[in-house]
C-alpha cells in the first residue's frame, strides 16, 4: 500500500494553497522550522517575503489585505516571534482588518512546562483575535486553516491567530483538502430586515437635513457604488471618517471632508445641526465623536452595521440596518425618493470657505517660510495624480496626509486607525506594494515612527519594493509635542528627537534618497521619486513646531473645532 | 442597577469561559454568580451567569458575548422572567446543633435538610432562591454554629416552554 502521507507542516503548505494564498510574509526561527522546511518546496506558489522583525511581517500582512481586499497572512515563530506580531493582530482587530498569523508553538508535550520560547500565545491573543486555536494534531491542520481563513475574511473582517504545535508539524496525516464555510455559532452576516429597510428609507425621505458619516464598511462591504447611488439620488452630504477616506472620490461635491478630531470643519460642525445622521460601517469612534454627551442630540440615527454589537455601543441608533452594507443600501436605493436638499447642503459651503481661507491654503500653498507637511502631502497627491495608495504611520504625518492627500480610487487609505500604532506605515507599505502591484504607493512617515520599523528597510532592499516613502522630518515627535503645546504648557518631555542622517541609512540599504530643504525644490524632487523604478526615500525637512488644525480639543463637543492656536 | 442573569450556550471547546468573562472584565462589571456544566444538547455547553448591571450594559455585554465566533447563544434575563435556583452546603458544629434547639427549628423553618451527621459536625443543604439561602445563613450564623459555607452558581430555566436553543438550532438545520 503507498505511504500517502504527509507532515503537518506539508499540510499546512497545502491548505494556504487550497486557499488562495499566494503571498506570505514571515520569518523563521526553532519552533516554525519544520513549516519553513516545507515552505522550501512551494516557493513557486507561495511568494514569502523574509521581513526583518515580525511585528513587521504583520504590518506588512495588514496592509496586503487592506489594499487587495484578500485575506493577509503573516508566518513566524513561537514566544518572541509570536510576541511580536500581537500590535500588529491587535491592530487588525480593532481596524477590521482579515489576517491569518500562523505562530509556532512548542511541541504538545511540552506545553505549559515553561519550556523554551514557549508563550501562552492564545491566552495572549484571545482578546485581540476574531478567533484564535491551537493546532495540536496534524489531523486538524486542513480544518483549522479553512476555518481560520473564513472567520477572517466573512463578516466583519478581522485576525485570526493559529498556534502551531511542533509535533503536529511533524507527524503523519492523511491530507484531504477541506473547505470549511459554514459555522453553526457564527452567523457572519445579519439578515436583512425587510421594516428596517423601508424605515430608513421613510425616514431618509422624511428628513430636511440628513448627513452621512462613511465608514471603512463601505469599502470593506465593497458598497463604493452603492453608496454613490444612495447620496446622489438622495442628495445627501456624506463625511467619511479616516479609514473610510477613499470611499467616495475626495472631488465628489456631496464630499464634505474628514470627520473627527483633525478634520474638516464643516462635517464637523453640522454633525451638531442635521435632523438625520446616517452613520454607515463606522462605529463612532471617540476621535470621531468628540464628547459623546453632545454628539448629534438633535438628530435621529440610522446605523447601518454588519456588527450587532456596534449598535448601541457608543452612540444610540434609533434606527440600526443590520447586515452587509451592500446590500442594505442597494435595499435602501429602492425606495427613497429623490430629494432637493441644496438649502441644506449650501450650509457646508461658508465652513469650507473659512476653513480654506484660515487653514488649508496656509498649509497647502504657504508663500514664505520653512517647508510645511501639507504642501508636501498635496503636492505628491497632485503629481500622483490623486490615484495612489496613501499609506502613513502615525502622527501628525498621518493627519497631514489623511487631510490633504486626495482620492479617486477605492482602497487608497492604508492607516493606523483604530490602535494608532507608530511603526505601522513602513512595513503597511511594504506589503501595499504586494497586495496592488499595479498602483504607486506613497508612504507618508515622521522621524518618529520611521525608526520604530527602520529595520524594514532590508526587506524593501531585498526585494525592491517600490515603496516611495516621504519622510516628513521636524526633529520632534511632533503630535505629541503639539499637545505638550496645548494641554501641558509647552513643556516638551521627551520630544525634541536628535535623528541620524537619513540620507546614509537609506544608502547603506542600497535605497535611492534626497532631501528637500527648500519649497523651490519639492516638486523635481518628487517627480524624481515617482520617476525612479523602485524604492525610494525622500525626505522633507519640515517646520519643526507646526501643529495640525482645524483640532476638536479631547473631549470638546464636535463642533467646537478650533482654526487656529493663539 | 438590577441583577441579570445571562443564559449562553458555546460550542464545547477550551478557552471559551475565558473568552466570555473577558467581556466582563473589560466593561468593569463583576459577576455575581457562575455556573457553566454540558447541557441537553450534546456538544454544547452552558453557562449561567448573574451580575448587578444597568440594562444598556447588560445589552452590550450580552451582545459581545454573542460575538465570540463558537458562542451558539446569549441572551440575558431579569428574575421574572426565569425560575432562579441555587445549592448550598453550610458544616455545622454537632455539639451547637444537639445543645440549641433552635438551630433545628430554623432549619425546618428553612426546609432545609440534614444530609450528615457525625460526632464533630452536620452538613446542612439547602436548595432555593439565593435571598433564601442568604436568609438561613444569616440566621445560622446569628448562633455561631457556622464552621463552613458555600453555595453554587446560580442555575436557571427560562419561562419559555421550550430552550431558546433548540428553536436556533432548529433554524439552522431548515437552512442547511
Amino acid at each position: 500500500m503507498p505511504n500517502n502521507k504527509i507532515t503537518g507542516a506539508e499540510a499546512l503548505m497545502r491548505s494556504l494553497e487550497n486557499e488562495g494564498v499566494t503571498t506570505l510574509f514571515g520569518y523563521p526561527g526553532g519552533a516554525i522550522m519544520p513549516s519553513y522546511d516545507a515552505l522550501y518546496d512551494h516557493r513557486s506558489t507561495l511568494n514569502h517575503i523574509l521581513v526583518r522583525h515580525e511585528q513587521g511581517a504583520v504590518h506588512a500582512a495588514q496592509g496586503y489585505a487592506r489594499v487587495s481586499g484578500k485575506v493577509g497572512c503573516a508566518i513566524v515563530t513561537s514566544g518572541p516571534g509570536a510576541m511580536n506580531t500581537v500590535t500588529g493582530v491587535a491592530d487588525a482587530m480593532i481596524d477590521s482588518t482579515p489576517l491569518v498569523v500562523i505562530c509556532g508553538q512548542v511541541g504538545a508535550a511540552f506545553l505549559g512546562t515553561d519550556a523554551f520560547q514557549e508563550v501562552d500565545v492564545i491566552g495572549v491573543t484571545q482578546p485581540i483575535t476574531k478567533w484564535n486555536f491551537q493546532i495540536r494534531r496534524a489531523e486538524d491542520v486542513a480544518w483549522a486553516v479553512s476555518r481560520a481563513f473564513y472567520i477572517a475574511k466573512s463578516g466583519r473582517p478581522g485576525p485570526v491567530v493559529l498556534d502551531f504545535t511542533k509535533n503536529a508539524q511533524t507527524s503523519l496525516v492523511d491530507y484531504e483538502p477541506k473547505r470549511v464555510d459554514f459555522i453553526r455559532s457564527y452567523l457572519p452576516v445579519p439578515q436583512i430586515d425587510e421594516t428596517a429597510i423601508k424605515t430608513a428609507a421613510k425616514m431618509i425621505n422624511h428628513s430636511e437635513r440628513p448627513f452621512m458619516l462613511v465608514g471603512q464598511g463601505v469599502e470593506l462591504g465593497d458598497a463604493r457604488k452603492e453608496l454613490r447611488e444612495l447620496i446622489e439620488k438622495a442628495n445627501i452630504p456624506v463625511g467619511c471618517t479616516m479609514l473610510g477616506l477613499s470611499a467616495l472620490p475626495s472631488d465628489h461635491p456631496l464630499n464634505k471632508g474628514m470627520l473627527g478630531m483633525h478634520g474638516n470643519l464643516g462635517p464637523n460642525v453640522l454633525t451638531n445641526q442635521c435632523d438625520l445622521l446616517i452613520a454607515v460601517g463606522m462605529r463612532f469612534d471617540d476621535r470621531v465623536t468628540g464628547n459623546i454627551n453632545t454628539y448629534a442630540r438633535q438628530a435621529k440615527v440610522i446605523h447601518f452595521e454588519i456588527d450587532p454589537s456596534e449598535v448601541n455601543k457608543n452612540v444610540h441608533a434609533d434606527l440600526a440596518v443590520l447586515g452587509d452594507c451592500k446590500q442594505t443600501l442597494a435595499e435602501v436605493i429602492k425606495y427613497v425618493q429623490p430629494a432637493d436638499n441644496s438649502l441644506w447642503i449650501s450650509r457646508f459651503t461658508p465652513y469650507e470657505q473659512q476653513e480654506n481661507e484660515k487653514v488649508i491654503e496656509p498649509a497647502i500653498h504657504p508663500a514664505e517660510g520653512p517647508l510645511l507637511m501639507g504642501e508636501v502631502v498635496r503636492r505628491v497627491s497632485e503629481l500622483t495624480e490623486n490615484k495612489a495608495i496613501l499609506v502613513t504611520d502615525v502622527g501628525q504625518n498621518q493627519l497631514f496626509g489623511c487631510r490633504y492627500f486626495k482620492f479617486t480610487e477605492g482602497r487608497s487609505v492604508l492607516t493606523s486607525g483604530g490602535c494608532g500604532t507608530m511603526g505601522f506605515g513602513l512595513p503597511a507599505a511594504i506589503g501595499a506594494t504586494f497586495g496592488a502591484p499595479e498602483r504607486t504607493v506613497c508612504l507618508f512617515v515622521g522621524d518618529g515612527g520611521l525608526q520604530m520599523t527602520i529595520q524594514e528597510l532590508g526587506t524593501i532592499m531585498e526585494q525592491h519594493t517600490p515603496v516611495k516613502i516621504i519622510l516628513l522630518n521636524n526633529n520632534y515627535l511632533g503630535n505629541v509635542r503639539q499637545w505638550q503645546y496645548l494641554f501641558f504648557h509647552k513643556r516638551y518631555s521627551f520630544t525634541p528627537m536628535l535623528n541620524p542622517d537619513y540620507e546614509k541609512i537609506a544608502d547603506g540599504y542600497g535605497i535611492k534618497a534626497r532631501t528637500v530643504v527648500e519649497r523651490k525644490d519639492l516638486d523635481d524632487a518628487i517627480n524624481e521619486m515617482l520617476q525612479t523604478d523602485g524604492p525610494f526615500l525622500l525626505q522633507c525637512a519640515v517646520m519643526e513646531e507646526d501643529n495640525v488644525l482645524p483640532m476638536t480639543p479631547p473631549g470638546a463637543n464636535v463642533d467646537e473645532m478650533m482654526l487656529e492656536i493663539k | 442597577m438590577t441583577l441579570y442573569t445571562i443564559i449562553t450556550y458555546s460550542e464545547n471547546f477550551a478557552g471559551i469561559l475565558n473568552q466570555i468573562t473577558a467581556v466582563f472584565t473589560r466593561r468593569q462589571v463583576n459577576i455575581e454568580s457562575l455556573n457553566v456544566c454540558s447541557s441537553s444538547t450534546p456538544g454544547v455547553h452552558k453557562y449561567t451567569i448573574t451580575c448587578y448591571c444597568t440594562e444598556e450594559m447588560v445589552k452590550i455585554i450580552t451582545k459581545q458575548i454573542e460575538k465570540r465566533i463558537d458562542v451558539l447563544q446569549a441572551r440575558y434575563y431579569t428574575a421574572d422572567q426565569i425560575f432562579i435556583q441555587e445549592v448550598a452546603l453550610f458544616k455545622l458544629s454537632t455539639p451547637s446543633l444537639v445543645e440549641e434547639s433552635a438551630i433545628s427549628r430554623t432549619i425546618r423553618q428553612h426546609s432545609a435538610k440534614i444530609v450528615e451527621v457525625n460526632e464533630t459536625y452536620s452538613i446542612v443543604t439547602l436548595t432555593g432562591l439565593p435571598e433564601d439561602i442568604d436568609s438561613l445563613y444569616v440566621s445560622l450564623d446569628s448562633f455561631g454554629c457556622v464552621l463552613q459555607f458555600v453555595r453554587c452558581g446560580a442555575i436557571a430555566v427560562t419561562k419559555n416552554r421550550r430552550e431558546l436553543l433548540d428553536e436556533y438550532l432548529e433554524t439552522l438545520g431548515v437552512n442547511h
